[in-house]
């Protein structure tokens, strides 16, 4: 029954009359329709006590003006009505048990990592999205393919999201096909959407992550089952393949960047992007747990540092330009393992003076 | 390479840290001319101190007071400066999603419109918001207790003058320096020190610490002052609402502040010293960031919140002509709200992957919250019911309170059901709920609350016209900058994006831009009222009790003398004023010396070299960081050696003062 619940006719005539696509009450996936219905549900729950109390916050005080003729029913004492509270407690008291049980229903329903009810677990398609300095990676490990800045899925099969990031936190957010979640370094998080047909919706990242983040969009893709076949072979023939080493090149920091697809993408590379150990030398995550689980280095593993330090081998400046780090002005010992990371050969920031000058010309 | 513009290079040298030449911005004809306009206003304020042999009484009677009511005064001045620069930064954001559509770049590069986002909710919420809530209770909450001042009156100088420096670093940011390109709350990693170089973010850390001192310590000063303070005979349930509701949001503060420091102190850490709490790498974590700032954060909206409820249940009470509805019921309410604030700050963040037991518990301790706040409301409409409402000023703002808030609310609720906050959230009907309730509660509550305790501050009313014109634009400007911000919401467009491509977007943009503008009308006739009124004060003149009030701060003279009360008053129950007026009250004209304490220089000095400390750790100038720190400290313990703090007012100045009043 709700699923068939229409929009308030005033709600559908303000979306004919405008030209924009309201995704969230017009959406087009099961995940955003159902979270769609529960945002009109609630609604019209809580406008059972806010359309009284707005008609009375406008009526009682003109009702009751100082200047009204009959004055009569003026009562200085009247502060207290056992049966008023009752019912100025109560009402609220119902409505919101009413929307806890839809909440409740709802939140565990919805859960976005919960895969889609009706939809058959075996045609689930698996993406694993990283949010990069300003933009999105696409991998599709099904298919061995990735692409950037672009989702292509086949509509009606459900789409698992497998998120994580380089650096900063984003949000994987294609409102026409439902929630967001939020994606974060060293760390998975899950989503599960499904496009109920064909098109092209927007998708961004919903949450600020940087100078590049107004730009940090993609198209999301639905087609249809035969094009997406044909999507992943023509990514294939892309003959870029997506190794570690390339995998570093793309994750340096950069502003509204181009479509561009990955034939081949090297075994477990989202395992170790989550792992924060994409570097050769790098100890993954999982890995440092256990050392730590056992004890941790000790003394002796005091001059391994490197080998776990992440976030150092990434810093930009305010603009958004990797100032590269180097580990022997630090007084370390230890360089090996961690290559130059910055991958800008006409890095600016390199020549301090340069920077300084190019800084006064442009402005900024 | 990202863009072409680059940040000026880390150098440091011992004498200016990393502070050099290539750090001010003469680059930005924005921030020049903001400069020059402000050079310019403060010679001519200096001329006209100057002129006017202003200096010393300046100092004398304001600087190093410990009075109450003029330092709440002072927190009303600092919250109106402070909002023209946090509004001035919401014109230029306005300004800036006006233009950027369908690929146009508008004129605000990312670089510096994440700067005015990020100013512009840091200031509006601890240097606008927070000053104006401080001000308004540390004027009125000590006369409605009927107490001379407050527990710590050199603690209450101190406070303020902290929140001035804080408020001073965040805008010599604009400056010497940036400002953080974090958003308000500055999560990290992106605060951190890998992605946040540059002094930013450190210019928000130390400003945030150094005013969140001062908060703190007011807090506690309050609280002190309503438990031990309260003339005599008067319980806790004969205290007036908005001293209920002070009492509640101070505890808040001093439950809820030491978290924001606490959180605050580990990022300064992680950020100075090299710490891991909030890196991606050797075992720190970004999410347990996320959930202390909100810890912290949401009792901080009811901090702002709360006593703007009492604002408007003194205002309903005293122009109903009646005592407030429910009385038990409001202040029970309001503990409700109080408790309940610190189990519901993962609403926040919903989206960041917890279960669904876990997003339904909190999704539902928040819409318990709408319960006591939908009571306070009925409360409200029941205190006017059988009443006779007269439309002045300040009850206008209240009409346009509770119809706005209400809206306000049940999109509050709406975020709160995690599927529904799956899509809304960081979208702009977020944007729109929060100024929805904080421009239709804390905002509009401030205006109605100056309004009406102006002429008890200063002994006129303010122009009618002007006040009415300043609500009309308001409220109507509101709905112009925030209904478009839903509808976008509603199509699932993101906060803080500085430039967008699909321009079908655009016009929502327009409108809101247009509304900010009669916003901006709104503003302007206050301060023409504020200007007309001033002018005009001998045909505004009122007496003290111009509206027919019912709390004891009524029984002061106006403006107050500053003992408050020339004898102790004795409570016998609530709304005692109401009940002193009924039995024809007068004053005895037996004085005795009345015991007060003295002004004292050391709460601004402390606090200059606060700043000053604040400032040498953004730039890392370590000397001078240890030289005003030791500077904090020496006046410290030299004030604790000043034993000349307090006097004694003679019989005869009480006389006198006394009489001068009653003429008056």
């Amino acid at each position: 029954m709700l699923r068939r619940l229409k929009l308030p006719p005033l709600l559908l005539a303000v979306l004919a009359l405008s030209g924009c696509q309201y995704d969230v009450l017009n959406p087009s996936g099961w995940v955003a329709l159902e979270q769609r219905n529960l945002l009109i549900i609630s609604t019209l729950l809580m406008l059972i006590v806010i359309i009284p109390v707005l008609i009375m916050s406008v009526y009682f005080p003109w009702k009751y003006r100082a200047r009204r003729e009959d004055q009569s029913d003026y009562d200085p004492e009247f502060e207290h009505s056992t049966s008023l509270e009752v019912v100025i407690w109560g009402v609220p008291i119902l409505i919101v048990a009413a929307l806890g049980v839809y909440t409740y229903i709802y939140t565990h329903r919805l859960d976005p990592y919960k895969p889609i009810e009706h939809l058959a677990a075996e045609d689930t398609i698996e993406v694993q999205a990283v949010s990069l300095d300003w933009k999105w990676l696409f991998i599709y490990p099904q298919y061995g393919v990735a692409s950037v800045n672009e989702l292509a899925i086949p509509a009606n099969r459900q789409i698992e999201f497998k998120l994580s990031s380089s650096t900063v936190m984003n949000t994987l957010s294609i409102p026409a096909l439902g929630g967001m979640v939020y994606s974060m370094a060293g760390m998975q998080t899950k989503l599960h959407l499904v496009a109920d047909h064909e098109g092209i919706y927007q998708g961004r990242s919903a949450h600020y992550s940087g100078p590049g983040f107004s730009q940090m969009t993609f198209e999301t893709k639905a087609m249809s089952d035969a094009d997406f076949e044909a999507w992943v072979a023509s990514a294939k023939g892309a003959e870029s393949p997506l190794t570690r080493a390339s995998y570093l090149e793309l994750e340096a920091p950069t502003i509204d960047a181009p479509v561009s697809y990955y034939s081949d993408v090297e075994d477990g590379l989202f395992q170790r992007i989550v792992g924060l150990c994409v570097q050769d030398g790098k100890v993954c995550m999982g890995d440092m747990m256990m050392q730590d689980m056992q004890g941790g280095g000790g003394l002796e593993g005091l001059g391994n540092g490197a080998a776990y330090e992440y976030d150092r081998y990434r810093r930009i400046d305010g603009f958004g330009n990797p100032i590269p780090f180097d580990p022997a002005s630090e007084g370390e010992s230890h360089g090996h393992g961690h290559d130059d990371m910055s991958m800008n050969e006409d890095n600016k920031t390199a020549h301090p003076s340069d920077a300084a000058k190019e800084y006064a010309q442009n402005g900024y | 390479m990202a863009t072409d513009a680059v940040q000026p290079a880390e150098v440091w040298t011992p004498f200016f840290g990393r502070l050099t030449l290539d750090w001010i911005p003469y680059h930005e004809p924005i921030l020049v001319g903001t400069f020059g306009a402000i050079v310019l206003g403060g010679l001519v304020l200096l001329a006209i101190l100057t002129k006017y042999r202003l200096w010393v009484p300046l100092w004398k009677d304001w600087i190093t007071t410990i009075d109450h009511k003029k330092i709440g005064i002072m927190y009303m001045i600092l919250g109106f400066i402070m909002f023209v620069r946090g509004f001035a930064d919401a014109l230029m954001m306005r300004a800036q999603q006006a233009m950027a559509a369908g690929g146009a770049e508008g004129y605000l590069p990312p670089h510096h419109f994440d700067q005015v986002f990020t100013a512009h909710g840091v200031i509006m919420i601890f240097f606008v918001a927070m000053a104006f809530v401080t001000g308004i209770m540390n004027y009125v909450m000590p006369a409605q207790i009927g107490a001379r001042d407050v527990a710590f009156p050199f603690l209450n100088n101190f406070s303020f003058w902290m929140t001035v420096a804080g408020a001073l670093l965040v805008n010599i940011s604009l400056f010497v320096g940036e400002f953080a390109r974090v958003g308000w709350l500055a999560f990290p990693p992106l605060s951190g020190s890998d992605y946040s170089t540059g002094p930013g973010m450190d210019y928000y850390l130390w400003s945030l610490q150094i005013a969140g001192v001062g908060t703190t310590l007011s807090g506690i000063n309050l609280v002190a002052t309503i438990f031990k303070m309260r003339a005599p005979g008067m319980k806790l349930f004969d205290m007036p609402v908005f001293t209920w509701t002070t009492l509640c949001t101070n505890v808040l503060i001093v439950a809820a502040f030491p978290v924001l420091t606490a959180t605050l102190a580990l990022l300064t850490l992680d950020r100075y010293l090299g710490t891991h709490f909030f890196t991606n790498d050797m075992g720190g974590n970004a999410m347990m960031y996320v959930n202390l700032i909100w810890i912290w954060g949401h009792p901080e909206v009811y901090i702002l919140i709360i006593p703007i409820f009492g604002v408007f249940s003194e205002i309903v009470s005293t122009f109903s002509g009646k005592p407030l509805f429910g009385y038990k019921t409001m202040v029970w309410a309001t503990a409700c709200i109080m408790v309940l604030s610190f189990v519901v700050w993962l609403h926040h963040f919903f989206t960041m992957g917890s279960g669904a037991n876990v997003n339904t518990f909190f999704g539902i301790t928040t819409m318990i919250i709408a319960v006591p706040t939908g009571v306070k409301i009925f409360n409200w409409l029941f205190t006017m019911y059988k009443g006779r409402v007269r439309f002045e000023v300040p009850m206008l703002w209240t009409v346009g309170f509770l119809v706005t808030f209400t809206i306000g609310g049940m999109t509050g609720v709406l975020l709160a059901v995690p599927p529904v906050d799956f899509q809304l959230h960081n979208t702009l009907f977020l944007i729109a709920h929060f100024h929805n309730v904080i421009i239709g509660g804390v905002v509009f509550g401030v205006m109605a609350a100056v309004t009406f305790w102006w002429p008890k501050a200063f002994g006129f009313k303010l122009d009618d016209r002007w006040g009415k014109r300043s609500f009309w634009f308001w409220c109507i400007g509101f709905y112009f900058a925030f209904m478009p911000l839903y509808a976008l919401g509603l199509m699932g467009v993101t906060r803080r994006m500085n430039a967008y491509m699909d321009s079908a977007w655009q016009i929502y943009f327009v409108i809101a831009a247009f509304g900010a503008g009669l916003i901006a009308l709104g503003i302007a006739s206050t301060f023409i009222g504020f200007f007309v009124s001033i002018k005009n004060r001998k045909a505004l003149a009122c007496g003290p009790d111009p509206w027919n009030g019912r709390t004891l701060e009524w029984a002061m003279q106006s403006p107050p003398a500053p003992y408050n009360f020339p004898q102790e008053v004795h409570v016998r129950g609530r709304d005692e004023w109401w009940r002193m007026k009924q039995e024809g009250f007068q004053w005895s004209e037996i004085y005795e010396p009345i015991h007060m304490p003295k002004n004292t220089a050391s709460g601004v000095l402390i606090a200059a070299f606060a700043l000053v400390l604040g400032f040498a750790m953004v730039w890392y100038i370590w000397w001078l960081a240890i030289v005003s720190f030791f500077a904090c400290l020496a006046i410290g313990i030299a004030h604790t050696f000043n034993y000349n703090r307090d006097y004694w007012i003679p019989e005869s100045d009480i006389a006198k003062q006394e009489q001068k009043g009653a003429l008056a």
